[in-house]
């Protein structure tokens, strides 16, 4: 990201930059102290709200007392590490976390490439922004709202979908209490959710393809789905691969208000993963030490896989994200 | 996309193969899947207690009946927590912006000594963080909980944002900056007066993006806030409808049939805290989606 946007910044500015340069004196540091000033509260922001909390974490190996704070806590070594491995609740948890990524990764990463490959071939206009309007809008609803109308439509007593299957003579699935049937609901809730706000970025690399192909293509007697085939999913292909590095990177980690809002008593079988997870034991149950030291395994999980997923990318051939 | 547009319309009026009305079904139907759901509550919310109650609520309000949104309406605390979240929203998103700008601004300049330290010092928080119980008893330290600042400051610049702005800072020409310089303008004033009216469109995008985080967002109040008169609509929202759906989902048949809130009323619950954003949502989107493409292809 920060390799790509700096390359096309420097490319813009390099055309007039020479007659810049000899006009304006050289003054060091002192000429940009608004700029440093500028700085200084978002940097003086990210040390505290995101440096001082990664120090923090190291009362994942203190015996941490509330009382005696992280420089008065007593130092344990990996004692909290050994009992969290210990659990079988660990193992749980991630195991959980792997398999809803998982899932998500195998049946929620293809949805918005399909749904942005299908917007771009409408050529009603008028009908492609109300498409557009209307599958973005699910990104913007919070997930209780979510959970809210889950409820509404999948519940066994009066959910719609459970009505329709039982007025067409049909026993009513168990949607949201059997453990199987509710992992399809939170798969499908999350395609609901994001597919449409993913098409975005398929959409605007979409728009970089060269118009002259499929002109090329349609001399050479080439059909839709060939063109979109040979032209259209080639032309996004470098951008499929940096989301899916991101995703990839991301498989340890999982958000908490989803499988929070989600979950219940029936399903924790496969509902309970690593977010829930600190959260119960962390400022449930006041166990700080393990629950940081759940979030650290995950942490530094999750950074070689960010880390590893980026290097097969860049081995591949491909860009990266960084 | 611009480009494309006219000369795609042009097309439609020439030729709507087979193909074309099979990709409009396709992507109807998905439209539809969309909608369902909403219209599934707003007839619930609409429809009377009988009606609900024999489950002959589909997509169209059945016996019509405003009375649950009365009792919503009713519910000083409700819309407490309403007021109470449209000025946090509001604070969040104009302190977010500040923010961003101030750091992205200077950023964006090549010849900043440090730079690249302070990005890799803001891209890592995006790789790694601390965790959240770390975030918690730093929140707890600062003497944050149940304080309303605790929703503010520490979600305060979204390190995403931050790049998509930077970027979109970065395609304003270099040239345009320097005039103003030659013209003895400082960095603020060059920044005030020409760099932020040329990037409105990515500004109202992230705004709405700051916006709906802060609206949506409930898990940094779930954990800080226990002081249930600082409940933001969210929270509030789960605490009465989320806690009796998932009682009453988890209870035995018939068993918890006392403390349920009429579904009705969850309904329109659940409608009053949407509304805000259906509301905005409309006029905001034109704007995001430019404002995100611009960043997008850059990023």
């Amino acid at each position: 990201m920060e390799h790509s946007s700096t390359t096309a910044s420097s490319a813009t500015t390099s055309a007039n930059k020479p007659q810049v340069v000899k006009r304006r004196p050289a003054t060091g540091i002192w000429k940009d102290y608004q700029l440093y000033f500028l700085l200084i509260l978002p940097i003086a922001y990210f040390i505290v709200f995101k440096y001082v909390p990664m120090y923090g974490a190291a009362i994942a190996f203190q015996d941490y007392s509330i009382f005696k704070g992280v420089t008065g806590s007593e130092w344990i070594g990996f004692e909290n590490f050994r009992e969290l491995f210990a659990m079988s609740q660990f193992y749980e948890v991630v195991r959980n976390t792997l398999l809803l990524n998982l899932l998500d990764l195998v049946f929620s990463f293809p949805a918005p490439i399909i749904l942005a490959l299908l917007l771009n071939e409408l050529r009603v206009m008028w009908f492609k922004k109300t498409a557009q309007t209307l599958l973005y809008l699910p990104h913007f609803i919070s997930w209780i709202i979510i959970g809210g109308l889950v409820y509404q439509m999948f519940s066994n007593n009066g959910g719609l979908v459970n009505n329709v299957i039982t007025s067409l003579g049909f026993h009513s699935i168990p949607f949201l209490t059997e453990k199987n049937h509710w992992l399809l609901v939170y798969l499908g809730t999350g395609i609901w959710q994001s597919a449409g706000w993913g098409t975005i970025i398929y959409l605007a690399a979409l728009t970089g393809i060269n118009k002259e192909l499929y002109e090329a293509a349609e001399v050479d007697g080439a059909g839709r789905l060939k063109k979109m085939w040979h032209i259209t999913l080639p032309g996004i292909r470098s951008t499929i691969v940096v989301m899916l590095i991101m995703q990839l990177g991301h498989i340890m980690t999982i958000g908490f208000e989803r499988p929070f809002v989600m979950g219940n008593d029936l399903v924790k079988d496969y509902s309970e993963v690593i977010s829930t997870f600190v959260y119960k034991a962390g400022l449930q149950s006041a166990q700080f030490s393990l629950a940081t030291a759940m979030g650290l395994f995950q942490a530094l999980v999750g950074l070689v896989f960010v880390i590893v997923s980026n290097a097969i990318a860049k081995r591949l051939g491909e860009q990266g994200i960084w | 996309m611009v480009g494309g547009k006219g000369m795609k319309s042009s097309k439609t009026l020439t030729s709507i193969r087979l193909s074309d009305i099979v990709i409009m079904l396709i992507v109807g139907v998905a439209m539809i899947v969309c909608l369902v759901p909403f219209l599934h509550i707003i007839a619930i919310s609409l429809s009377s207690k009988q009606e609900i109650m024999s489950d002959r609520v589909t997509i169209f309000p059945r016996g019509f009946d405003w009375h649950a949104y009365e009792i919503v309406f009713q519910d000083a605390r409700m819309l407490w927590s309403m007021g109470l979240t449209i000025v946090l929203t509001v604070t969040f998103t104009a302190i977010s912006m500040l923010m961003s700008i101030f750091a992205a601004y200077p950023l964006n300049k090549e010849n900043l000594k440090g730079r690249s330290f302070f990005m890799m010092l803001i891209v890592f928080t995006m790789f790694f963080s601390g965790g959240l119980i770390p975030e918690y008893l730093l929140v707890k330290q600062l003497g944050l909980l149940d304080n309303l600042f605790s929703l503010i400051l520490p979600g305060m610049i979204s390190a995403f944002n931050l790049i998509i702005l930077r970027t979109f800072f970065s395609t304003i020409p270099a040239s345009l900056e320097e005039s103003a310089h030659l013209d003895g303008s400082s960095h603020i004033g060059t920044l005030i007066r020409i760099v932020l009216p040329l990037s409105m469109p990515v500004l109202a995008t992230l705004s709405l993006f700051y916006a709906v985080s802060r609206w949506n967002g409930f898990m940094d109040a779930l954990f800080y806030i226990t002081n249930s008169e600082l409940y933001p609509i969210q929270l509030k929202l789960y605490q009465v409808v989320m806690n009796s759906m998932v009682t009453d989902l988890t209870a035995q048949e018939g068993a918890a049939q006392m403390d349920i809130i009429p579904e009705g009323i969850k309904a329109a619950s659940i409608m009053f805290a949407t509304a805000p954003i259906l509301i905005v949502y409309p006029w905001l989107q034109r704007y995001f989606v430019s404002g995100i493409m611009i960043g997008a292809v850059k990023g």
